[in-house]
């Protein structure tokens, strides 16, 4: 009786599609968000995770619709993040079939929300994510806001204490530093961010070659996030989960199709 | 016919659709009558123990699933669905346990594990004669929860462990209960929807 890690793809979705780029830029349009859902959960997908990069509320919109398409038709968790920035925006997105939010850049603007957020719907919907990269505050890491484009000066570490006392029932943490590098998790800062929290932590940016996510897991990771190695068929998440299995690591294994 | 109770716990539809592959037609409903009358009545769940409470007791939610209990009418609890049946939480209570539904005398409390929530997917160590885990019993289920009971209650007992031991599931007659989520494990949790709907 072991819990399982779970590995955890990300889509990028704008106007109803999945958009994945390297560093956040030169967007590469992978294909349709339902599609892709229903295929990461026949490979194995443990959970799945809808990034709303849209600016506009006509995209919002669409994200919904895409929600609603895809809980009607996939019976695995799924995380919708991106541009949530009050209590209703968590309850339409509820409604639609999202089982958990991930907010960002609006916690950061106003911790309070977390709160709110937690008191109406309980702390296993709050997904906090945390945009980190490397810069000069206390621990060495800063939180980022709008997609990792600008710095807040706030410490990452500090930020994670405080959202976990106001109620989040889980970190998302994506380093920007390694985001779309392939080049290996941030083992630093899954480490730090793992010593001062004690709710789920998904790491997240920079998933390459096979070990990488072994890596993760031994730095304090319960979860794995990735989107390109996945996206562009690089990993299947079978072969993710064969190599983490045969290190001994506890994965899902899903019964044949 | 299959009811999934709506007492405001927010998003009910998949839970709609994952009991429709089982064939059943399914209504979501806050009607006392349409949740009496259903061959089953699903009690899903999601956010604090009390808040839960007050949401069923606003549609006389507690007064139905005991009357279906006792006219041997099936009830499924899901999550904290499941843990309001029992006669008593302590989630956010100061001294005072929260007063659950009461079916099994027991108190939902706290799990003693270092990373909680519970969150994700984990094995289940099967009743022996469970009809919900028939031929599934080596799957894992979806959970996502802090608070569980750890109290043998009911006929058959199903249980997992994180940190410490506790009640994945319970059958006992007409009600039974899943501390995970069916309607979110995938096609192991829609073979265990079908085993429950197959027995009404």
């Amino acid at each position: 009786m072991t819990l399982s890690i779970r590995i955890i793809p990300c889509l990028d979705v704008t106007q109803g599609r999945v958009v994945k780029g390297v560093n956040f830029t030169n967007l590469v349009d992978a294909g349709d968000p339902v599609e892709m859902a229903s295929l990461y959960d026949l490979e194995g997908a443990d959970e799945l995770t809808f990034l709303d990069i849209s600016a506009s509320s006509a995209g919002r919109e669409t994200t919904l619709d895409v929600v609603r398409r895809t809980a009607e038709e996939v019976f695995i968790p799924l995380t919708v993040g991106g541009g949530i920035r009050s209590v209703e925006d968590v309850d339409r997105l509820l409604r639609a079939g999202a089982d958990k939010v991930s907010i960002n850049t609006s916690a950061i603007a106003r911790p309070q929300l977390i709160a709110e957020i937690a008191d109406r719907f309980g702390s296993q919907v709050l997904v906090l994510s945390v945009d980190a990269r490397r810069a000069r505050t206390s621990s060495g890491f800063e939180v980022t806001t709008h997609g990792g484009r600008e710095g807040t000066d706030i410490d990452a570490l500090a930020w994670v204490e405080q959202a976990c006392a106001l109620g989040v029932g889980e970190i998302l943490l994506n380093s920007m530093d390694a985001d779309g590098t392939r080049a290996g998790y941030d083992i630093s800062m899954i480490s730090a961010v793992r010593a001062v929290s004690n709710v789920p932590l998904i790491a997240s940016g920079g998933a390459g070659a096979l070990e990488d996510f072994a890596a993760a897991l031994d730095a304090g990771a319960d979860a794995l996030l990735a989107a390109s190695v996945f996206h562009f068929g690089i990993h299947r998440i079978s072969d993710v989960k064969a190599y983490l299995a045969k290190h001994n690591y506890p994965v899902r294994t899903t019964p044949a199709k | 016919m299959i009811a999934i109770l709506d007492y405001g716990s927010g998003n009910l539809r998949s839970a709609e659709r994952a009991f429709a592959t089982s064939g059943h037609d399914v209504v979501v409903t806050s009607d006392a009558n349409v949740a009496f009358e259903a061959d089953g009545l699903v009690v899903p769940g999601v956010g604090a123990f009390a808040a839960c409470m007050n949401g069923l007791n606003a549609i006389n939610g507690s007064e139905i699933i005991r009357k279906r209990v006792s006219s041997e009418r099936s009830v499924l609890g899901i999550c904290i669905g499941m843990q309001i049946l029992f006669s008593h939480g302590n989630e956010h209570a100061d001294g005072t346990p929260h007063s659950g539904v009461g079916i099994w005398d027991a108190t939902v409390s706290k799990i003693n594990a270092p990373i909680l929530p519970h969150m994700g997917w984990n094995s289940v160590e099967t009743a022996k004669d469970s009809v919900l885990f028939n031929g599934i019993e080596d799957e894992s289920f979806y959970f996502v929860h802090s608070y569980a009971a750890k109290k043998e209650v009911g006929k058959y007992q199903s249980w997992t462990t994180h940190g410490e031991r506790f009640l994945a599931a319970v059958e006992d007659g007409y009600v039974s209960a899943t501390q995970f989520h069916p309607e979110k494990s995938g096609s192991a949790g829609l073979a265990l929807i079908k085993n429950w709907s197959n027995s009404l």
